[in-house]
This record gives structure tokens, sequence and C-alpha cells, in this order.
């Protein structure tokens, strides 16, 4: 399962390496992500069926023309419901790491660069919510709050915190000993100055690589949540709670579970060969290895 | 003093208020969230008098803090309330949900490390060449695919299609331990599936550094066998790392757990959660939190440990 603390560790070589053939994997990559945005963003505009007008009479209808990707166990057409699926996953994908980059990188910049008390108890406080496995804490506040597209978007970004503070941190230091911080300490600079002006701009690229696989995460985490009947309520559809409807039927329809499921690969994929890809470029001990 | 006692009484000072909070916080989220127990336990035709009165009964008219000490103190006595559903209490509940979920993530990670470790080695024996780029490759896009995704592709192929398995269900091990075994390969071979890219990537990347290093040249020079320079002089030291890694999947491990138990149908911790916050059963909700918490915390403490054992710089407090 994906969690939210992956990726930092791994210093593994990615298997992105600048050179023709992987520059083209990276470029399908970025085609993809304009296709999803595009259709998530259109979907109002575009000639589809309503995603939740049941048909009870075409229930798991095959692929037609009125119904492309065919009608899924309650008659409901597969590639609206792919579409606006595709909506939830960004939203929820995409705002529950602004949150995480927001807080946490500003909470890690400050850490790296006053440490001491200040440094001492954010990166305590970030151990208390690393001490519950992500998914079970993401399950029980859902559970508590409520099951809404917004608790679910707060409760994976407030999960997603000490990643990037971790990052932010980690840049930080580092930097903070560099000549160019110290030059402008010496000329009197302010310390928001410095943090804004000087440190945040070095920092923004690490954390933004980090995002994108952040993204990633968050996508698959609230895939399986609402796989589990516990991310967004229905009849909103999202890809995983269609992935858990397809479930019931593999043995007669399995493609309404494996569609949803391929264009979820690839929307990750997507976003994990970008992430990686800036990671490599940003991350100058890549480079040296 | 001996620097591993100190290390231990370090670790140990710093492990106290990190348990406090988490309990803390297990509690805050159970009870400042909407959603009052009294009604969840009366339903929608009580009365006003009788959810005032059986808050009274509960203690949740007392002030906040009041009622967190109060609990804790349960807790500390072992007492982790009962469920007010099954009449269960949460500590006979878990006890008897735990060898399930156990074994589950045993077996997941032998697979795990039975994939992962070997293919580490074949790949930093030979890195950079098109086995390697392949299975380097591989491993990325696997990181992509979650374990519910895995599931139900494997449910597909060995219990639909060519019923070799079954998909879901449970045995007790002493009932029959083949059925046993049988009902546990698909929910370990998913969960393993999901773990070993993690294991192969870092040890790969780390036994490709441990191959450059001085002490492997000289071995290469002293005309030493190749595969005894890679399993001997070059893993080893990366044993280091692999306790690492399985330190930082054993989270990523619970919550694969509990989707896996669900997909599975096995009566293991994480269903017994997931039923929990279905039957709005928030005793058992919140005991369960606390204890895969505290087994978490508790969990990566053991590992910060036995990495302290094996490494002697870190209980110097050089590393």
């Amino acid at each position: 399962m994906a969690t939210l603390e992956l990726s930092i560790h791994e210093e593994a070589v990615s298997p992105v390496r600048t050179g023709r053939r992987l520059g083209m994997l990276f470029w399908t990559a970025i085609g993809w992500m304009i296709l999803v945005f595009a259709v998530a963003i259109l979907a109002p505009l575009l000639p589809l069926p309503s995603p939740t007008d049941m048909d009870m009479l075409e229930r798991r209808a095959a692929f037609s023309a009125l119904h492309w990707l065919g009608t899924d166990g309650l008659g409901r057409d597969e590639l609206a419901r792919l579409v606006y699926g595709a909506r939830i996953s960004l939203v929820v994908g995409l705002c529950a790491p602004v949150i995480g980059v927001t807080i946490g990188g500003a909470l890690g910049m400050l850490a790296g660069y006053f440490r001491g008390r200040f440094e001492a108890l954010a990166v305590g406080s970030m151990d208390v919510l690393l001490a519950f496995p992500p998914l079970i804490f993401a399950l029980a506040v859902t559970a508590f709050l409520g099951q809404s597209i917004f608790n679910l978007t707060c409760v994976l970004g407030v999960l997603s915190i000490p990643a990037f503070m971790r990052v932010a941190r980690a840049a930080t230091l580092t930097l903070a000993r560099r000549e160019f911080v110290i030059a402008a300490q010496a000329l009197g600079a302010s310390h928001a100055r410095i943090l804004l002006r000087e440190l945040l701009p070095n920092v923004a690229l690490p954390l933004l690589a980090f995002f994108l696989l952040g993204v990633a995460v968050i996508i698959l985490v609230e895939g399986a949540l609402s796989f589990l009947g516990l991310g967004v309520p229905p009849p909103i559809s999202s890809w995983g709670s269609m992935i858990g409807e397809g479930r019931e039927s593999l043995d007669v329809a399995p493609r309404l579970a494996f569609i949803p499921a391929i264009v979820m690969f690839l929307t990750v994929l997507s976003f994990n060969l970008i992430g990686d890809t800036l990671r490599a470029i940003t991350d100058p001990r890549q480079g040296a290895l | 003093m001996t620097p591993m006692v100190g290390f231990l009484a370090r670790r140990l000072f710093y492990l106290l208020p990190v348990l406090i909070a988490v309990s803390l916080l297990t509690f805050l989220i159970a009870s400042l969230l909407p959603g009052d127990l009294a009604y969840t336990i009366l339903g929608d035709q009580a009365t006003p008098e009788n959810v005032a009165a059986l808050r009274h009964d509960m203690g949740l008219d007392e002030p906040i803090w009041w009622r967190y000490l109060g609990w804790l103190g349960h807790v500390l006595e072992g007492d982790l309330g009962r469920s007010f559903r099954t009449g269960q209490t949460v500590l006979q509940a878990v006890a008897e949900r735990l060898p399930v979920s156990f074994e589950l993530m045993l077996f997941a990670q032998i697979i795990a490390l039975a994939v992962g470790v070997p293919l580490a080695i074949v790949c930093a024996a030979r890195s950079g060449g098109p086995f390697d780029r392949f299975m380097t490759g591989t491993a990325f896009g696997m990181l992509s695919v979650p374990a519910f995704l895995s599931a139900i592709l494997l449910i597909y192929l060995f219990a639909v299609e060519l019923h070799w398995l079954p998909a879901t269900g449970y045995i007790p091990f002493t009932e029959d331990p083949i059925g046993n075994l049988r009902f546990f390969v698909l929910p370990s071979l998913t969960l393993g599936l999901a773990e070993w890219p993690g294991i192969m990537r870092v040890l790969r990347s780390d036994m490709i550094a441990a191959l450059q290093e001085d002490y492997i040249t000289l071995a290469k020079a002293k005309g030493l066998k190749p595969s005894r320079i890679l399993f001997v002089h070059a893993l080893k030291p990366s044993s280091l790392t692999l306790i690492t890694i399985t330190g930082i999947n054993i989270g990523r491990l619970m919550g694969g757990t509990v989707i896996v138990e669900t997909i599975f149908a096995l009566p293991g911790i994480g269903r017994l959660l997931v039923g929990a916050i279905g039957t709005r059963d928030l005793i058992i909700l919140q005991g369960v939190v606390l204890c895969i918490a505290c087994g978490y915390v508790l969990m990566n403490f053991v590992v910060d440990m036995l990495y302290a054992v094996i490494d002697p710089r870190i209980r110097h407090g050089h590393a």
C-alpha cells in the first residue's frame, strides 16, 4: 500500500535518465496528464450522459455508440463516471498536497533556519503524527468527521505535512550555510527577507518535485479509502469506488474494475515519472552517482 | 554506564512523550469530533432525558481533560472498554484477531524479501545492464500499483479464471493447516507485491555504492570469487539498510493489511477496524486505533534498538 512516507528514503537510481528514449516516456506522461486534466476540467461541457443516472434495463451493457465504455452494475455510464471520477481524484490529489506543502514547507523552512527549540518542537510533533500508520489515521478520522470530499482532503493534507516538512527542512539546513545566505545576513537582511527571497526560491524546486510524488501517493490513498467505501460518499464516482464496485462483478464483467484501474495506474505513474524526473534534475546527489 | 544502556535510556525517555501524545490524539479524535457516543448507542429514538442520563452514567458530561485522565487510567490498567454492540472487550477482540494480521504481515514480508533481495543482488552485480534496466523500470512501475489493484488482478486470475485458490474466507491454522495456508496465499502475495519494489530499489542502490568501496577492490585483488564478494562483502553491510526499510515499511504494511483483510475477508485487526467504522462502534474503533498506533511506535522502537545493536556508531551517537 502506498503511504506518505514514500520516496525520500529511496535514493535509488531512478529509471529516468537523461537521454532520448526516456525523454519520450517523460513527454508521454506529460501528454497523459494534459489529457486527464483537460477532460476533468471540461467534463460538464463534454457530450457525456449523466454519471449518476441509473438505467436498470441497461445494467452492465457492453460498449456501444451510446455508452462508449458500457454501463456499470446500476446502468450508469462508465465513461461519464470515469471522467467525473477524474475530477475527484485530481481535486483531492492536488488540494491535499497543497495543504501539506504550505504548512509542511513553512514549518520545515522555519525549523531548518532558526533551529533550536522551535526545530525540536516541530520535529517532535511530526513524530507524533507519524506514529499513526497513515491509512489507519485517515480511516479513523474520516469515520468520525463524516465522509465528504472536504474532510477527506483535509485529513490527507494533514497527513502529508510531515513528509513535506522533512524535505523543506533538509533543503534549508544545507542552504542556510551557503555563502549567499551568509552574505545576505552580513548585508543586514531581515530573517523574513532571507527566508522568502534567498531560501524559498531554492527550496521550492525540490518541494515541487516532491509535490508531484505526493499527488501520486494521495491519489492512491484516496483510491484505497474510496475502494473500501470509506472515501467519497456515493453516488459521487471516484476511481477507487468504481474499482470497488467493479469488484462485485469480476466474474461477469471484469472490465468494470479493470478500466478505472488502468486509468488510475496510468495517472499515478505519470505523476511519479514527472516527479522523479524533476527530482533527478534538482537533486545533486543523483547526478554524482 | 555502557553506551548501549545509555542509548536505550535515551530512546525510552523519548518514547514516553510520544506514547502519551498518541493516546491524547486518539482520545481527542474520538471525543471532539461530531457524533455523540450517547446518541450513537441509543439510536434515533432517544429522548433528551435518556441521552442526558446515559451521558451522566458514562461520564460524558465531565470536562474533557478529566475524562482523558480517567480513560488513560483505565487503559494503563489494561481496560480499553468494551463494545456496546457485541459486549466483547477491546482487548479480547484485538487478541482474537492479532494472530491473523500477524500471519499475513509475516508471509507478506517473507515474499517481499524473497523477491526483492535476490533481484537487488542480481541488478547490482550487473548494474546498467538490460536486466537491471528492465527490473528497475518494473519496480518503478509497481510503485504506482496499490494493493487493492493487485488484489483485484490476483483474484481475477487465480480465483475467478483459474479456480486455483479461494478468493475470500479464512479457517484457523489449528483446524486445517493446509486450508489455512491456501486462504493466505493471495492476501500475502498482494501485500508482498506492494512491498518488494521498495526493498529492491533501496538495497540495489546501496549495494552499487558498496561495490565501489575500496575493500571490494581489495577483495577482488585478492582473487576472491565474485559470488563471495557479492554475498559476503557487499550484502552484509547492507543488512542495516534492510532493517531500516523493514522499519519504514511497517506503517505501510499495516495500512495495506487493512485493505487486504477487507478484500479477502480475513478476520484480522484491519477488518475489525473497518467493521467498527461500519457499525459506528466507537469504543472498539478508539481502542483498535490506540493498539495499532502503540504497536507501531513500539515496533519502530525495536527497529531502532536492533539498528543500534548492529551498528556501534549509532549507540555512540556518531551517526
